[in-house]
């Protein structure tokens, strides 16, 4: 309490102009920057894995099972720093018991407990039903008990029933896009739809976030196929590699439309808040905004990848750029979320000043915790690749 | 036969899972309209023509910024004491000679506001006092996922405590930076119109307290009520009109320059 109170004073004395004196407390911090940056990890990379399952975009196939897992791994971890996040964290399961129906926020268990149970554990089990079937005879301790115990009893190897998985498993992906998109468009109404913020207060925020999780789950499906490629020391599937880059491309590009869309809207329009709004873009948003989200984030991955497009220079530095390309798109979302849910706290809502944000190292709320709810889900992902490893598939949907 | 019988086990297990996955969708589907199949309405309607609806008038013209009403609404209420916690607050604005707006509230106005410009350079100086402005159609108790924030019958907007998640949803959904974390309870909150004391049929702190009588309290029903004929009488404004709030905070002699 003491420590918060003097992080509060020192916040104080950093004001700029006049904010409201409830504002200086800044409510959301690094946490809640994490759970859109996190569901939309997943949603993008569930709708990578769809491209190649309902689109048919067969080169896609290597990547097909590492998208699931990552989708999977991410989405395990998606609810964890929001719930952290609560004063009342054991107070979390009335949002489930006694949701309010006119609440954006209420509605998210919900369309989270669809997307995992009914979408993505699904899409996974048809996906490997036979495998794990197959792979419970060969394998011992506790890799066969886990396999015989997913199977759930059914062990049918005959040619009709994985067709049933796969018909099964393609009406579910089939569900699964409108899913990925409710997902995270859902996730940028939360913010899109509080009129008393005008930085988050814009018709054009679910869109945004739905292009952006797209953007960062590719990138991220990439980065890991890459990575997980090295380790299994395989040749990367250079014809795959370079579609997923070229949908990064296209995706990125109706991102940046969107959100300079977006802002040109609001320079144009000019409206009351346009003044603060403007500010806080050329002030406390510079870098986080400017150089960390649009000019890495954005343009130079634009320009890579575009120059990709019509001109081929070898494996070996197309491999290193779409490496570098990845790790930037990934980092430029991150600072997109961060500008979204710090940059909207930062100016007061009676728009004649600021307050500070200062992260801390430890606590819940700190760097630390956010390092953690970023490594544990690589540490599922590890754990279900040496479980259910897509390489070893003895199956593959048609 | 063997496959037969794997074919029924099979189809009994997708009967299964469906019947589940689907009632439990269906129920949470149902769940949130159950409060409308109850038949309450009736029941409040009868209740509610009895029953008061609150509300405050602010008169500028009297408010001096002696910040004594957001002194005893912390005594009251036992709001924490350090100057980043207010259930009301007062703000004093200065319009300079040459336009520009100062806008300063020194610990909610606690112990009077002070000056700080000098006599020549002002063009016109006046207090706001700030507080819910318990709205009609407030977007605090539009946003709680839980229901944990809500309008009394008598139109008071109040918070749950037992039942609050913490989440701050609502903090951010307040238009007016009206609402806050309680860093003792961990819950929002925000003023309640002294509740506890308009139920016993005792004015709020705050107005209770102001010595230039700047704060009218009042049923919005009763015709005969001081607050109702200020109404009548002064020329007033809500704050922030245009986000359509329907707030029950009149401002008498509200400069354009407020926010």
């Amino acid at each position: 309490m003491e420590e918060h109170y003097k992080h509060l004073y020192e916040a104080l004395s950093q004001v700029d102009g006049y904010i409201y004196p409830n504002e200086i407390d800044l409510h959301w911090g690094l946490m809640i920057v994490l759970y859109p940056y996190i569901t939309g990890l997943v949603a993008g990379a569930f709708i990578l894995a769809s491209l190649e399952r309902v689109f048919n975009v067969k080169v896609l196939k290597p990547t097909y099972g590492l998208a699931l897992l990552t989708a999977l791994s991410f989405l395990l971890v998606a609810t964890l720093p929001l719930v952290s996040h609560l004063r009342h964290p054991l107070r979390a399961y009335e949002i489930l018991m006694t949701p309010n129906p006119t609440s954006a926020m209420a509605i998210f268990g919900f369309v989270y407990l669809w997307y995992l149970m009914v979408v993505l554990l699904l899409e996974i089990w048809f996906d490997y039903r036979l495998d794990f079937v197959l792979w419970s005879k060969k394998s011992t301790g506790f890799k066969k008990f886990f396999y015989r115990t997913i199977t759930l009893g059914i062990n049918d190897t005959d040619k009709k029933s994985a067709k049933l998985d796969d018909k099964l498993g393609y009406f579910i992906t089939l569900i699964g896009i409108p899913s990925a998109f409710l997902l995270h468009g859902y996730v940028g109404f939360i913010f899109g739809s509080i009129k008393a913020n005008p930085w988050w207060s814009t018709v054009l925020m679910p869109v945004i976030f739905l292009f952006s999780a797209m953007v960062s789950g590719i990138a991220l499906v990439m980065v890991i196929y890459m990575v997980v490629s090295w380790f299994r020391k395989v040749a990367i599937d250079m014809p795959c590699l370079d579609t997923i880059a070229k949908y990064l491309f296209y995706i990125l590009i109706i991102d940046f439309t969107l959100e300079s869309l977006d802002q040109i809207h609001r320079i144009y329009e000019a409206e009351e808040s346009f003044d603060i709004i403007k500010v806080l873009v050329s002030g406390k948003l510079n870098i986080t905004l400017l150089i960390m989200q649009v000019l890495l984030g954005t343009i130079i991955p634009l320009i890579v990848i575009g120059i990709f497009q019509v001109y081929k220079p070898s494996e070996k530095i197309r491999k290193f750029s779409y490496f570098f390309v990845g790790i930037l798109v990934l980092i430029g979302i991150f600072f997109m979320r961060w500008n979204v849910v710090i940059g909207g706290q930062l100016f007061s809502k009676s728009l004649s000043g600021f307050t500070s944000f200062k992260a801390v190292y430890s606590g819940l709320e700190g760097y630390v915790m956010a390092a953690v709810w970023l490594i544990v889900p690589l540490l599922i992902l590890t754990f279900l690749l040496w479980l259910m490893p897509p390489w070893k598939k003895v199956t593959m949907h048609e | 036969m063997g496959t037969e019988r794997k074919l029924n086990n099979r189809r009994k297990f997708f009967q299964t899972s469906a019947a589940l996955v689907g009632g439990t969708l269906l129920y949470a589907l149902i769940k949130p309209f159950e409060a409308l199949a109850q038949p309450k309405e009736e029941e409040i309607k009868t209740d509610q023509a009895n029953l008061a609806i609150w509300g405050m008038g602010v008169d500028l013209e009297k408010c001096i910024g002696c910040g004594k009403c957001a002194e005893a609404c912390k005594i009251e209420n036992k709001v924490p004491k350090e100057p980043f916690y207010f259930r009301t607050w007062v703000e004093q604005y200065t319009v300079k000679n040459d336009g520009t707006v100062i806008i300063e509230s020194p610990n909610g106005g606690i112990g009077g506001l002070k000056q700080s410009v000098p006599d020549e350079e002002i063009f016109k100086s006046f207090m706001v006092p700030k507080l819910c402005n318990h709205c009609t159609k407030a977007p605090c108790v539009q946003a709680c996922p839980v229901g944990a924030t809500f309008i009394s019958p008598d139109g008071v907007v109040l918070v749950d405590e037992t039942y609050c998640i913490g989440c701050s949803y609502c903090i951010q959904a307040c238009p007016y930076g009206a609402r806050f974390m309680n860093p003792i309870t961990k819950v929002a909150d925000k003023c309640t119109f002294c509740y506890h004391r308009i139920s016993e049929g005792l004015q709020p702190a705050c107005v209770e307290v102001c010595p230039t009588d700047a704060r009218i309290f009042g049923d919005l029903r009763d015709k005969e009520s001081d607050l109702v004929k200020f109404l009548q009488v002064k020329p007033t404004q809500v704050l922030k009109p245009h986000l359509n709030t329907h707030s029950r905070v009149f401002y008498n002699g509200l400069s354009s320059e407020v926010k």
